[in-house]
């Protein structure tokens, strides 16, 4: 087991390597820093001391070990347009997607895993197959449209709840969050369901399938003559087992909900760190995309990480079977 | 063929689909004929006309039955010219994708060695990478235009190319038609290219038909923030964008019919792909 994680960790931290790389070169050596930093009109003095300032005179593995350098001590550089550190700017942000990630993800997992387990114990019924076709409306939708109709049929047209923005938020350990008061859960509602949407459609598909495997199996046949009820079976057997695909799939979909709260976050004028990487995109603020990415990046390569530990811990034959 | 077409129209909606998706790109095509104004020419567009419910009659002297957007386009003409671009966007970049996904994933399988974990090791590690904020980075860095949207795209998305190629040459390596005309003495590369090659096409089919669907969602939501093509030419991303802020006052056709178009499309196509997908899983066939 501890070979296995040691394993997995050096795999991460080389997988970490390459990405920074990737983003070093894709951000900074395309194009001139330079003209983003000074202004047009400086002189050629101003210019030049400018670049070696930066270090932009160097040659380009020099300025990735530099860049590598401050990565390792958190320093991810200040941002051009608001001039305070990108680490401080990116994490004040997090909270807020943090939270609509959850969320979402929580929403799509409570509500499409019930959906999906339904559609998997009775494939022929009428409800199940609306249940799948709306399933896959909720695949190929694009996120953007889906937000501006729920914008358009809560907020403008019924005017239950609010179109944007996120509104109140109560402090705990210095970090404001929505969900804690009634009026923060209004104003979390519609992002995140939109941003759930996706999910929810492969929660439902992934346990669907999943439960028609299981109810074929020996496992409900035996419950079944055990005399337990439909219900336990569903409960205590059926997601028991198909409990660890969906295991993985929420975990690497937690980063790719981090990802799509781009779209989201820009609809709803959501205070998170995706609206704030669109916005540095429009004034062309280098330093906050690379500070994003390199977290992003971050983040997937730990989520992949739990996700891959956590499915040793669940699934006792590939504890044993690195052991021996 | 005749027999794969059989089958196909066992299942309506399918057809229906089907009969959609090649209704629109007809009408993509034909849009200048069809359409009562080229809104990409702005001695066309009078802003006397903008922002009119469906139905008014503009300075054109025809009816608007979609309605105008800000710049007084009509948006029934806009609509058919933004599905040119999101058609074009789609269809080149899920080519190119397919072409390189295609290479890659194939020479992965023949090649063993060195070469085969390294390809694929890139792939796997993209493919848990989202594409959009792939995409995103590069329209950022590489800026607006067509070829950077296509080469964005093409990098969000080969990927899945590669991997249903790799995963289609690898299970159709080990067939004995292969290991015969391996037998004979034609170079290696016929062999891949004449044998191996159209043999791992109908899985690539199906991924391609839902890549296009998916390019066109991607280039429509790049669009949407602000960051596909230049505004002058607004494909359907951007004009939904556009009456995004109109919205809250009441105005919704200018955002809601070409969102309807968008849907339409994509759904349609990903209802053909699905289709596909069935007839070419032999592990579905009766």
């Amino acid at each position: 087991m501890l070979g296995y994680i040691i394993q997995r960790l050096i795999q991460a931290a080389f997988v970490m390597l390459a990405m920074s790389a990737l983003v070093f070169v894709g951000v900074y050596a395309i194009g001139n820093p330079i003209d983003v930093l000074i202004s047009p009109d400086a002189t050629q003095d101003i210019r030049e001391a400018a670049i070696r300032h930066y270090g932009l005179d160097l040659p380009l593995w020099q300025q990735y070990l530099a860049f590598l350098g401050r990565l390792l001590q958190g320093d991810l550089g200040r941002s051009f347009v608001l001039n305070i550190p990108v680490l401080e700017l990116v994490l004040s942000r997090l909270p807020a997607t943090l939270e609509l990630a959850l969320a979402a993800v929580l929403m799509g997992a409570f509500i499409g895993v019930p959906l999906g387990i339904y559609a998997g114990y009775r494939p022929e019924s009428p409800a199940s197959k609306a249940i799948m076709a709306a399933s896959v409306l909720g695949f190929s939708v694009p996120t953007f449209w889906v937000g501006l109709i729920l914008i358009l049929t809560f907020a403008v047209n019924l005017d239950w709840l609010p179109a944007g923005d996120r509104g109140p938020t109560v402090e705990v350990f210095g970090v404001g969050w929505s969900f804690l008061t009634r009026e923060g859960l209004a104003f979390l509602a519609l992002p995140a369901l939109n941003l759930s949407l996706f999910k929810l459609a492969m929660m439902v598909r992934l346990s669907r399938a999943g439960t028609r495997e299981v109810m074929l199996s020996d496992t409900v046949k035996f419950a079944r003559a055990a005399g337990l009820s439909e219900f336990t079976i569903l409960r205590r057997h059926v997601l028991r087992l198909i409990s660890i695909p969906l295991v993985t799939v929420f975990g690497l979909e937690f980063g790719s909900t981090l990802a799509f709260a781009v779209v989201t976050e820009t609809i709803f004028s959501w205070p998170g760190v995706g609206k704030l990487i669109i916005d540095s995109i429009t004034s062309l603020d280098r330093p906050v995309m690379v500070g994003y990415l390199v977290l992003v990046a971050f983040l997937f390569v730990t989520i992949n990480l739990v996700v891959d530990l956590s499915y040793a811990l669940l699934d006792p034959r590939l504890r044993r079977g690195r052991r021996a | 063929m005749a027999g794969f077409w059989r089958e196909y129209r066992e299942n309506w909606v399918a057809v229906i689909a089907l009969a959609v998706v090649s209704l629109v790109v007809a009408a993509a095509l034909a849009a200048p004929l069809i359409t009562p104004q080229d809104p990409y020419d702005l001695a066309n567009l009078n802003l006397m006309d903008a922002r009119r419910p469906p139905g008014f009659v503009g300075s054109g002297g025809y009816a608007h039955w979609l309605g105008t957007d800000a710049q007084g386009r009509d948006l029934y003409s806009a609509i058919l010219y933004g599905l040119r671009i999101s058609l074009q966007m789609g269809i080149a970049a899920g080519a190119v994708a397919l072409a390189i996904g295609a290479a890659l994933g194939i020479l992965a399988a023949n090649a063993g060695g060195k070469i085969e974990p390294a390809i694929m090791r890139v792939v796997d590690l993209q493919l848990s990478f989202p594409a959009i904020l792939l995409a995103l980075v590069l329209v950022a860095v590489l800026g607006q235009g067509r070829v950077p949207l296509i080469i964005a795209l093409v990098t969000a998305q080969y990927a899945y190319f590669a991997r249903t190629a790799y995963g289609a040459a690898t299970a159709e390596r080990q067939k004995d038609y292969v290991e015969a005309a391996r037998a004979t003495p034609l170079p290696g590369r016929r062999v891949v290219l004449r044998h191996l090659l159209p043999n791992c096409l109908p899985p690539l089919i199906v991924v391609g038909t839902v890549q296009v669907a998916n390019a066109i969602a991607l280039e429509a939501t790049l669009s949407f923030l602000g960051l596909g093509l230049p505004p002058t030419e607004p494909s359907l991303g951007m004009l939904i964008a556009n009456g995004f802020q109109y919205m809250m006052s009441g105005r919704t056709w200018i955002s809601v019919y070409p969102g309807i178009a968008l849907i339409i499309l994509i759904v349609a196509i990903n209802v053909v792909g699905d289709q596909l997908r069935d007839q070419f899983n032999p592990r579905l066939r009766r």
